[in-house]
């Protein structure tokens, strides 16, 4: 219980339902905010106050769990490696991969009870053999299947999301203030909740020490210099502070952060447009899609999948886009005989049909079967979509980057 | 609900109650000039003499607060500040094991006022050491003054106030001794001669919540906190008749039975330590009244024992934390606590147990059971029975929640 509306109904329709429900509150960070600023929804001590007056509304247990060791690693410290590394990360599906439904689950588990329910809007359904499978909620627009594209059969198999079939959330809303519930007309939280002021770059710049170094672009002409990579993320236009105008006046774009180089890669729009996406961390959400029957394994190559229809998401609010994904060798990281004989490691590829904007490395990508999170990588490389320059990408780079052809001028 | 925390707040028995609301129904203002006035006066002066009486002071020697921290912060702060009128003396000679409203007190006197902290070493079983306390005190010429628990609050050990007091006294240093969880489990009186003020509190003798007293000595002087009308020695306010009055009545009840009360506890908490001991093995049990039970000689055991509060039993159990062993109990209808102070409802590792040697992560794991006057024996016994399960269950959560499989 966040000390938010959603989490509130969701306890109170757990509770409805006849389940023997106790309240947590999570404190995940150990940061001295007492009182609730703008529109930030979670971990401060007022935040805290909400929730446990909730339960109270409820009569039932509440109880505040310190998570705040795990959350700094797990997730502040990942996104801060993310960044240094030059990748953007999403620390809410960290959150639930990590913590609320992996060391929150597990201790819950531990002391007894049989599952996690949150006010997450996304729906587990049940087939006709017992397998779940996760699901958009009912309302799109609240839809947050993707941030739990992380979860795997067993998290599955004790999660709840007693949101998930709701209309909207002025439903929800509605619910809680005939409830009685005073966090009602409570705003949304939209910030990273461990950034308080919500200003990621500023926060970012505390952590990371910023090395000033070049601007280049797609051909390695330096055109700028920049006061630190990592404050940069793939598609953004705003803040390079670039001098001199691009030769053919048009808009630039952050194609690639090379960390190891310190060097941030800029060009026009059409170079953010990738065809396809990969990466090697991969998950099924429930059952896998041969068991699903969605597709079949490939013959010869153990653990490798035939291609299959799907769509993907790669960020929380964007639109899903037609793909086609498959599993396959990841052969250039095999420490093998350069037989495909030695430690394989697998990748999920995921093709689009049309050029996909606003692609980065360390995003998740989720791939849906219609309404059905299938599974979710977390997105090591793309493949840029750009015509002109149509190379493929060297396996070691993490970039929407096109790789230039020698001798091109 | 089986209620095994009375050192948090011991709940307030019928007779109380109604002598509570009797009062409440005195209607003049103590402050007042006229007859209502009057009658309200009298039934809180009578209050404040038979406070006085349960510590062998005077009546004027007795200030009414909003509660310990109030008092605490009186005593600490109003003795600070006194002794820093003519001359500086910036230094404060704190144990380290003392409660959060001394040591938040201290802290902002250390952060707002130029005072310098002397933080006192205590062994491995909670008591203050003298010889350390000897050394800081020097001459005493820049200390201001001296601040003690007379028992810790989490782990009940007594500390050697009287010989503290003295060595204090040798250098002409005033004593502050945080007496709350003491008063009414041990006899105070007579206040050990060099103890310039004392903190004490109604709710943990099953008084109500928000009445406190310092009794400041004839001999000491304490800048007040609250100006305001000057209605009491040291503090303004309007004065609670109604509070007093339960107050005084619950002190007199808890002075007079103090033996029995002690006796009864002191075989609750045996029965329980000998109960844990018995079914949950790896459990370790803190501090005088701990050592007490692992002593083998007789005679050494005895004499440990009478320096731990009756009614306090304090351990850890290894790989558990303490917040899960509550909730587990709790679910069981068995009320204990983890004893160290919460921020936002999240127990920190007690700074206690870290003073008294214990690593950061054995400091998490605590629980303290502190029984009452109308505890029984199947109280303690269902605690008993219910721990091994708790603590099995609490062990896989600990696990879990520092390295969970799952999400990796």
């Amino acid at each position: 219980m966040s000390g938010g509306v959603d989490s509130a109904v969701a306890a109170a329709r757990a509770v409805d339902a006849g389940h023997d429900v106790v309240g947590v509150h999570l404190a995940l960070s150990r940061m001295p905010g007492t009182l609730r600023t703008g529109s930030r929804g979670c971990c401060t001590i007022e935040d805290s106050l909400d929730a446990r007056r909730a339960a109270e509304k409820l009569g039932i247990p509440f109880y505040v769990w310190d998570f705040s060791e795990r959350f700094r690693d797990d997730v502040v410290g990942d996104f801060v490696a993310e960044y240094a590394a030059g990748r953007t990360p999403n620390p809410c599906m960290r959150c639930n991969e990590r913590i609320k439904f992996a060391a929150v689950l597990e201790k819950a588990l531990a002391l007894g009870f049989d599952a996690v329910a949150t006010g997450h809007y996304a729906h587990i359904v049940t087939d006709a053999h017992g397998n779940r499978e996760l699901h958009r909620a009912s309302d799109e627009a609240k839809d947050q299947s993707y941030v739990l594209g992380v979860l795997t059969t067993e998290q599955l198999a004790h999660s709840m999301f007693p949101l998930g079939t709701t209309p909207s959330k002025a439903v929800v809303r509605a619910e809680a203030a005939e409830r009685g519930f005073t966090v009602a007309q409570k705003p949304d939280s939209h910030d990273i909740c461990f950034i308080s002021d919500g200003d990621t770059r500023g926060w970012l710049a505390e952590r990371i020490d910023p090395v000033q170094g070049a601007i280049v672009d797609r051909d390695g002409t330096t055109v700028g210099t920049h006061e630190g990579s990592s404050s940069f993320t793939v598609g953004q236009r705003r803040g390079l502070n670039l001098g001199v105008p691009a030769p053919d006046g048009r808009k630039r774009f952050v194609l690639e952060v090379r960390a190891k180089t310190n060097e941030v890669v800029v060009g026009p729009r059409e170079a953010l447009a990738i065809r396809q996406l990969s990466g090697s961390r991969f998950t099924w959400a429930g059952q896998d899609p041969v068991d699903s029957g969605i597709t079949q394994p490939v013959d010869g190559e153990p653990g490798a999948l035939h291609p299959f229809d799907c769509h993907v998401q790669v960020r929380a609010h964007a639109d899903p886009v037609p793909a086609i994904a498959r599993v396959s060798t990841l052969a250039d990281v095999s420490s093998g005989d350069g037989n495909g004989n030695g430690n394989r490691t697998m990748q999920l590829v995921v093709d689009v049909i049309e050029p996909l904007f606003g692609v980065s490395p360390g995003q998740t990508a989720v791939v849906y079967v219609g309404t059905r999170v299938l599974g979710q990588c977390t997105i090591d490389r793309t493949v840029s979509a750009d015509t002109v320059n149509a190379a493929p990408v060297s396996a070691d780079s993490v970039s929407a980057a096109p790789v230039l052809t020698q001798g091109r001028s | 609900m089986i209620y095994l925390d009375h050192a948090a707040t011991s709940p307030m028995p019928a007779d109380l109650r109604d002598a509570y609301v009797a009062a409440l129904e005195l209607v003049g203002n103590p402050s007042s000039i006229h007859s209502a006035g009057q009658r309200a006066r009298a039934a809180l002066d009578d209050a404040r003499a038979r406070i006085a009486t349960t510590l062998g002071v005077d009546a004027i020697e007795v200030t009414f607060t909003g509660g310990g921290t109030e008092a605490v912060n009186l005593g600490i702060k109003g003795l600070y500040w006194s002794r820093n009128s003519d001359t500086p003396r910036p230094r404060i000679l704190v144990p380290r094991t003392e409660h959060h409203a001394a040591l938040d007190a201290v802290e902002w006197l250390a952060s707002h006022e130029g005072a310098e902290l002397v933080w006192l070493e205590v062994d491995s079983l909670g008591f203050l050491m003298l010889d350390g306390l000897a050394a800081a005190l020097g001459d005493g010429s820049d200390v201001a003054l001296l601040t003690t628990l007379h028992a810790n609050n989490e782990v009940g050990t007594l500390q050697p106030v009287a010989e503290a007091a003295a060595l204090a006294a040798a250098v002409g240093v005033p004593v502050h001794v945080d007496a709350i969880a003491a008063y009414g489990q041990i006899r105070l009186d007579p206040l050990p001669p060099g103890v310039s003020a004392i903190s004490i509190s109604a709710h943990k003798i099953g008084g109500p919540v928000g009445v406190g007293a310092l009794v400041v000595r004839r001999t000491a002087e304490v800048v007040p906190l609250l100006h305001g009308g000057g209605q009491q020695r040291g503090r303004s306010g309007t004065m609670d008749a109604a509070g007093a009055v339960t107050f005084a009545l619950a002190a007199e009840h808890a002075h007079a039975e103090l033996t029995t009360r002690a006796t009864h506890k002191r075989m609750l908490r045996g029965r329980l330590a000998e109960g844990i001991r018995r079914h949950v093995p790896e459990a370790v049990l803190h501090g005088a009244a701990g050592a007490a039970v692992r002593e083998l000689d007789a005679d050494r055991a005895a004499e440990l024992d009478a320096l731990a509060l009756p009614g306090t039993l304090h351990l850890t159990v290894p790989g558990a934390e303490g917040d899960s062993l509550l909730m587990l109990l709790d679910s069981r209808g068995i009320a204990v606590s983890t004893g160290s102070a919460c921020q936002a409802g999240v127990p920190e590792p007690s700074h206690v147990l870290r003073a008294m040697g214990l690593s950061e992560a054995d400091a998490r794991g605590t629980l303290r059971v502190t029984v009452g006057p109308l505890t029984t024996t199947d109280d303690v016994d269902a605690l008993v029975a219910a721990l091994p399960d708790a603590v099995r269950r609490a062990q896989a959560a600990g696990l879990a929640g520092r390295t969970p499989r799952l999400g990796r």
